[in-house]
């Protein structure tokens, strides 16, 4: 390597790297897409393509267009946010075509108990049927307008929309109490629930009628309040009942 | 029983909807333990020409090409496993920087051209020069074309290629090492995945790649001398196996450290840990990594090489622990790769995971996928007699 | 989220549509009648604000339409206590997307959680909650139980778009990431990062799909699917960018959680009242 000459191994490796390099970087600029890095690391066109996919579902304001009267009566009851496609179906080609393409009405039990079905895991409040036993085979259309669901007859029984708690009194020493022993129901949570919530009771003194020695229950708890167990007034200390026993199921197991 | 249990009811707990498929299958354990046995061989083979651990000679060639012929089988089972190969060039053309399995393509290509294809190259030519005089037929012309026109034999050039070979194996250790720390950090960088993400997941892997490709290329030195009716180096198998007791201690402590450390910090994941390892890879893990590719080949190499037993013998042990060690690795690779997929990331439940048969990612596949290299590695041999006994004068010079 | 001019022009054609439907074609039945007595050049320029916002797609559109900037970025929140588990987001994911049908390929599904008051916490989630929950029978007292609607988080730190290879799946600049399915090598590398379960492998074209947050809805200015057919608003969909923005007002409101924060992953769907069991 003294006489200055580079050495023949050198030269074919050299030579082969420069084609290998040469070779990679044609291969990178035949390969690279066009629109790639435009806006990042990706290929800019992607963004296009995604944007170009085709709608199913047209909206609940492309719905009032046509629509508009039952659009304007669902607008005031319980259904006002349920978007017509939930029951209806995507109806976009139905837009594109509305003589042709009519999206389905569901007419008889399969769609509504899909969201009120009893089912505990639900949230309180939510109006729950048990399907089986709610007027077994009828259409739920015969008495309930899927655009303006008011139940017939406004539901005594608290259970319509808080089932899981009905339930748990129900097999509980509670029991033969009625929601109303307890709370107080302002006519108003009948049409708009969540603004109109019940009463409960705020003191001790309440539970006193029933579970103290001296308490003074009203006339309808008289037979009732004898079988409760008695306490002292003094044994809550600074809680109140409910930090401890769930009214709903008072064993409290301890 | 556990395991009678659990395949009758292969789901247990939770799983989120999309993680019922397995994303990565036998093909992907198959890529960590190639990789491996690269890695593992061309560390055998600088130990001979870096260290000077002269006892090594007589597998020191045998090794580079082992690790040529692993080496060039390593990225099939990845491409076979892709959803669209036809696109794989893209990972060259448009590398994701942030991206460890991006570079994949870039330090294998490194690792094949630069480091062992020159390496084979500068440590042969003499040889294929001279085997393209001395043979007739197409062969003439094979070796005349792996000249690549480099025909001086002139004592000077022989003494740059040694030159170069070395510097080439010194630049080559830390790619090595690069290459299969690399396919641990793959892994051991997914922090949604509590079994895999581990900063010892890249020198844990490194480490079992070297006791893997070291017991590999032991146990194809014994095979080979076995066909051929040589005598089996004794010295130079005593040697290897004294580096592979090193090298398995390193690796086990590595692998016992992670596992005390998991154990001991007990992060929110151990629980769904702890059922993995007793529900779903008791057997792969316990049983295989650790007692019989771990503890029993380990204790077999010590006795072996430490314990008085006549060559015979010593032979017979040196050879099941080698193939114990390829069971272990393996299993490892596959605790890893597939138990790390069989949990789910909700923490809540198990999956399980069905070997398919046929198809690109099936058993065949994976066992074609296995034995390929071996062909290669066949055909390397015929090509570029790798038997220090035939060019003794070599091994004087 | 409309382009101006686009507004502009669905104004000035719904007022034309108003007083066409004062002249009496408001009723859904007289309406039909009509359009199939007209032809149906005629059928086109009564419908043509919605066929302009439905056809964006046409090559012409896609042109002028805005590439994302950073002025948006998109998220959305949930709110726990009213996810009544009926499902319909998974299932109009499904129909809009055209995801393929099957449990395990899900872009959203919903979850339920059932909490004992000891004992194990049991989750579950068959077809993702379309066909609606089976009855459990449970030994042990029920302490809460809820639903949980999941889907891509669309994190502001994405480890998906971190470990793709390739550049297929990425972060627009208006905070959705998306992938690309003429580029994806479909190695799963993506699938494996996400912590959350959000991807899948598509099982006919081979690639990674995920929930894109309905794109080529939000671009024009539509809600996502999932959020369009919510029946009791649980889910909520916004721009993070703009104060006005409905996921502002959620934000004040609510006590609200990410999954798995401790990941950095700062995912940008939202959970209100979202018990720590939900991971």
């Amino acid at each position: 390597m003294k006489t200055g000459k580079v050495p023949q191994q050198l030269v074919v490796l050299g030579c082969i790297a420069a084609v290998v390099v040469i070779g990679f970087f044609t291969m990178r600029a035949l390969l690279i897409p066009k629109s790639f890095g435009k806006y990042g690391h990706y290929r800019a066109d992607a963004i296009e393509d995604v944007r170009a996919l085709p709608i199913s579902y047209a909206g609940v304001s492309a719905c009032a267009e046509c629509h508009d009267e039952v659009v304007k009566k669902k607008a005031t009851g319980f259904h006002r946010n349920v978007s017509c496609e939930v029951c209806h179906g995507p109806a976009a080609n139905h837009i594109e075509d509305p003589t042709a393409i009519k999206p389905p009405a569901p007419r008889l039990r399969e769609g509504c108990p899909l969201c009120h079905n009893y089912n505990p895991s639900r949230p309180t409040g939510f109006p729950q049927i048990i399907t089986v036993q709610h007027n077994p085979g009828k259409p739920c259309m015969t008495c309930h307008n899927p655009h303006d669901p008011v139940p017939p007859v406004t539901p005594k029984e608290c259970s319509a929309c808080h089932r899981s708690i009905w339930n748990q009194k129900s097999v509980s020493h509670h029991a033969p109490l009625e929601c109303t022993t307890c709370h107080t129901v302002p006519k108003e949570h009948f049409k708009n629930p969540r603004l109109n919530v019940v009463g409960k009771p705020t003191n001790n003194e309440f539970r006193g009628k029933c579970h103290s020695k001296d308490g003074q229950p009203g006339k309808e708890l008289l037979d009732l309040s004898k079988v409760a167990p008695k306490i002292e007034m003094l044994h809550a200390g600074r809680y109140r009942c409910w930090d401890c026993h769930y009214p709903h199921s008072p064993e409290g197991r301890q | 029983m556990d395991q009678v249990i659990s395949a009758l009811d292969p789901f247990t707990g939770f799983i989120y909807p999309n993680e019922y498929h397995l994303q990565w299958e036998l093909l992907i354990v198959l890529y960590p333990y190639l990789t491996g046995l690269v890695a593992g061989a061309f560390i055998l083979a600088s130990l001979e020409r870096v260290f000077q651990v002269k006892a090594l000679l007589p597998v020191y060639r045998l090794a580079l090409l082992s690790a040529l012929a692993f080496l060039m089988v390593a990225p099939l089972p990845l491409m076979s496993h892709l959803g669209h190969p036809e696109r794989a060039l893209e990972m060259l053309a448009t590398p994701h920087t942030t991206s460890a399995m991006a570079m994949f393509g870039f330090v294998y290509a490194w690792y094949l051209m630069v480091v062992l294809l020159v390496e084979i190259w500068f440590d042969y030519r003499a040889d294929i020069v001279h085997l393209s005089n001395s043979t007739k037929g197409v062969f003439k012309y094979v070796y005349k074309v792996l000249t690549l026109g480099a025909t001086d034999v002139s004592p000077k050039a022989l003494d740059f290629d040694d030159k170069a070979g070395k510097l080439i194996t010194i630049i080559g250790i830390p790619s090595a090492f690069m290459l299969h720390g690399y396919v641990g950090f793959i892994f051991g960088s997914i922090k949604a995945n509590p079994w895999w993400s581990s900063v010892l997941m890249p020198i844990v892997f490194l480490f079992s790649a070297i006791v893997s490709g070291m017991a590999a290329v032991l146990l194809i030195y014994m095979v080979t001398c076995m066909i051929r009716w040589k005598p089996i180096d004794m010295s130079c198998v005593n040697k290897l196996s004294e580096f592979l007791i090193y090298a398995m201690l390193v690796d086990f402590t590595l692998e016992f450290l992670d596992f005390i450390h998991r154990l001991y910090e007990s992060e929110e994941s151990i629980h769904i840990l702890g059922q993995l390892i007793a529900d779903r890879l008791f057997l792969s893990l316990v049983i295989l990594q650790v007692l019989i590719g771990g503890l029993l080949p380990l204790f077999g190499l010590v006795m072996g090489r430490f314990g008085k037993l006549p060559d015979e013998l010593r032979r017979m042990v040196y050879f099941i622990s080698c193939v114990l060690i390829q069971v272990g690795i393996f299993s490892m690779r596959w605790n890893v790769v597939i138990g790390g997929q069989m949990f789910s990331k909700s923490l809540r439940g198990l999956t399980v995971y069905k070997v398919h048969m046929l198809g690109f990612e099936g058993l065949f596949a994976a066992i074609g996928f296995l034995i390929l290299p071996l062909i290669i590695l066949t055909v390397l041999v015929k090509l570029l007699p790798p038997w220090v006994d035939k060019h003794s004068e070599k091994a004087a010079a | 989220m409309i382009s101006e001019k686009e507004k502009n022009q669905n104004s000035e054609e719904n007022v034309s549509e108003k007083t066409e439907s004062k002249k009496g074609f408001g009723r859904r039945e007289f309406l039909d009648a009509f359009l199939k007595a007209i032809p149906a050049g005629m059928t086109l320029l009564t419908f043509g604000s919605w066929n302009n916002k439905l056809h964006a797609q046409t090559p012409d559109d896609t042109k002028t339409s805005r590439p994302p900037t950073d002025e948006n970025n998109y998220a959305m929140a949930v709110d726990i206590s009213k996810c009544i588990g009926c499902g319909r987001c998974a299932n109009a994911c499904k129909l809009e997307n055209h995801v393929p049908i099957g449990p395990h390929t899900m872009r959203t599904w919903v979850e339920r959680y059932v909490i004992p008051s000891e004992g194990e916490v049991v989750v579950d989630s068959p077809n993702g909650g379309i066909d609606g929950f089976p009855d459990q029978q449970l030994d042990a007292h029920i302490l809460r139980t809820f639903y949980v609607p999941k889907l891509c988080n669309h994190c502001a730190n994405p480890p998906c778009v971190q470990v793709c290879p390739v550049g297929a799946t990425f972060q627009t600049k208006d905070g959705v990431v998306l992938v690309d399915e003429k580029y994806c090598v479909g190695c799963r590398y993506c699938i494996q990062a996400c912590p959350y379960g959000a991807r899948y492998m598509h099982p006919e074209k081979n690639v990674a799909d995920k929930c894109t947050f309905c794109y080529h809805r939000i671009s024009k200015g539509m809600l996502p699917a999932c959020v369009e057919v919510c029946p009791t608003q649980a889910r909520v969909f916004g721009d993070l960018k703009k104060r006005s923005s409905p996921i502002h007002h959620f934000l004040r409101f609510n006590p609200i959680r990410t999954l798995k924060p401790e990941l950095n992953t700062r995912p940008k769907v939202f959970y209100a009242n979202a018990d720590q069991e939900v991971r």
